[in-house]
């Protein structure tokens, strides 16, 4: 029987879940690098034993771990024994590209006081592994730049056309700071990427990341003087059906977003949501015009309206939206629901999970009818993200 | 032998039980051990000193003899007490509260 395996990233340490199809009595396992930061973890759609895992700290910086046998154990790429040539570990440097052969060795992006900043590596928010080859991941990073290896993690080099399309000096943090946290590979053209930055906005590459467009015309946000500025949104998530990759869903800041067009041009879709501030968002696996949200009271108070924790689904790709609360709690419940939070799985029904900052994963195998926690006490969920096992 | 005192989340990354020893040439300095200490175990490149620059993270501190060593310069001879192993090389997490 195919089972679910849920990778969760948090505050104090990664955890594994798994369950089999029915999703009803889930094993728990971890935490995984106890003690540190896992922004997030995540396994190759090619192999669904290799995962990557972001391992961050405040002390000791960026570590990368991965793992070949479902999480059971895990390595350093590179970290036990120095390289075929002698070479050192490199799997955790991330040095963003200066050289002249891009012709823009980008030093400097926007500051809080509107002074230029060099940008400088804090950590990966966001593993994106390749749909074709479990060798190769895209990593989002703060400050913002995206970073690719080909080698399962031993080395990461940058791919600058993204920061050096020429807005790069106006991009600024957001108050998480500037983070390249949502990436989407296009499965039906490889040479398509669709990323995003807070606070900078969203971009698309269609010639493989040598070059970027920024895809934020219809956006609005209140705190830019310019409606239809070219960069400077606040996105939370993108999400995207990978049966329908032109269309795209958008949480952000305040605001649930759509396009049907790649990017190109986005409308409104929050209708009749109590509140349209967020983070997550995602889409059922089988049903492209089926979504999620869940709502947060605004951008000055981080947790549910009226203390219920509530999922919105629209079943009509965005506008009417109903209330899931079967399973979840209806009163003094003042948690947050982070960008990466929310995934997914493919069985049918279509299981929907996502984690909270009050340490509880939340599970539906009946695409969000009903819902019950998988777990309680975690440190604060940083990101899940659901694998289909076969 | 050098003695070597890493934190306990470098110890785990690095598969290692208590002190660390180190055979290391003289002089002794703060840059040669942690030469010595990155080159036996790769697993901790960039976890204390950047890549590149070679600085020490700002949130770690070197001490030795009961002394402060952080801001001493990098290749500062180290007390007798630690070339000749009698003193442990001190890599301590600066506290943070809350």
């Amino acid at each position: 029987m195919s089972g679910v395996r849920l990778l969760v990233g948090t505050r104090k340490g990664g955890f594994v879940l798994e369950a089999d199809g029915k999703r009803e009595k889930w094993s728990v396992s971890g935490p995984h690098f106890a003690g540190w930061e896992i922004y997030h973890m995540k396994g190759s759609p090619v192999d669904p034993n290799r995962i990557y895992v972001s391992q961050t700290s405040g002390w000791f910086g960026q570590m990368i771990q991965r793992s070949s046998d479902g999480g059971k154990t895990w390595e350093v790429p590179g970290g036990t024994e120095p390289g075929p040539f002698g070479q050192p570990k490199m799997s955790n440097r991330f040095a963003y590209d200066t050289s002249a052969e891009t012709g823009k060795p980008l030093t400097t992006h926007q500051w809080y006081d509107g002074t230029q900043h060099p940008w400088e590596f804090k950590r990966v928010w966001h593993l994106e592994p390749s749909l074709t080859d479990p060798d190769t991941v895209y990593a989002g990073v703060e400050d913002a730049a995206l970073f690719r290896t080909t080698d399962a993690g031993l080395s990461w080099q940058e791919l600058p056309g993204l920061r050096g399309h020429g807005t790069g000096p106006k991009w600024q943090p957001g108050a998480g700071g500037m983070g390249l946290h949502t990436i989407i590979l296009d499965p039906s053209d490889p040479n398509r990427i669709f990323i995003a930055i807070s606070a900078a906005g969203a971009f698309r590459t269609d010639d493989g990341g040598k070059t970027w467009k920024p895809i934020n015309k219809g956006l609005r946000s209140q705190y830019i003087p310019d409606p239809d500025a070219e960069i400077g949104h606040c996105i939370h998530h993108i999400a995207m059906n990978p049966k329908r990759p032109g269309v795209l869903f958008m949480q952000k800041h305040w605001d649930v977003m759509r396009s049907d067009n790649a990017g190109d041009q986005w409308r409104e879709v929050s209708g009749n949501l109590p509140t349209d501030f967020g983070f997550v968002i995602d889409v059922h696996s089988h049903e492209p015009e089926t979504i999620y949200v869940v709502p947060i009271k605004s951008d000055g108070e981080h947790y549910p309206p009226e203390g219920k924790l509530r999922v919105y689904r629209s079943k009509t790709g965005g506008n009417e939206w109903e209330p899931l609360t079967k399973g979840l709690p209806q009163g003094n419940c003042y948690v947050d629901i982070l960008r990466d939070a929310m995934s997914v799985d493919t069985l049918d029904k279509c299981g929907v999970y996502f984690g909270t900052t009050g340490g509880q994963v939340y599970a539906s195998n009946d695409a969000g009818d009903t819902w019950k926690a998988i777990v309680h006490d975690l440190p604060a969920v940083l990101s899940v993200e659901a694998q289909t096992l076969p | 032998m050098i003695r070597v005192v890493i934190p306990a989340h470098l110890k785990t990354l690095a598969r290692v039980d208590g002190e660390i020893k180190l055979e290391v040439s003289p002089p002794v300095t703060q840059r040669s051990i942690l030469d010595a200490l990155e080159a036996r175990y790769p697993v901790l490149l960039g976890t204390i000193r950047d890549h590149d620059t070679k600085q020490r993270r700002a949130f770690l501190r070197f001490f030795a003899c009961e002394e402060d060593w952080t801001h001493e310069a990098p290749d500062k001879p180290l007390p007798e007490a630690v070339a000749s192993g009698k003193e442990p090389f001190l890599v301590i997490g600066a506290i943070a509260g809350g």
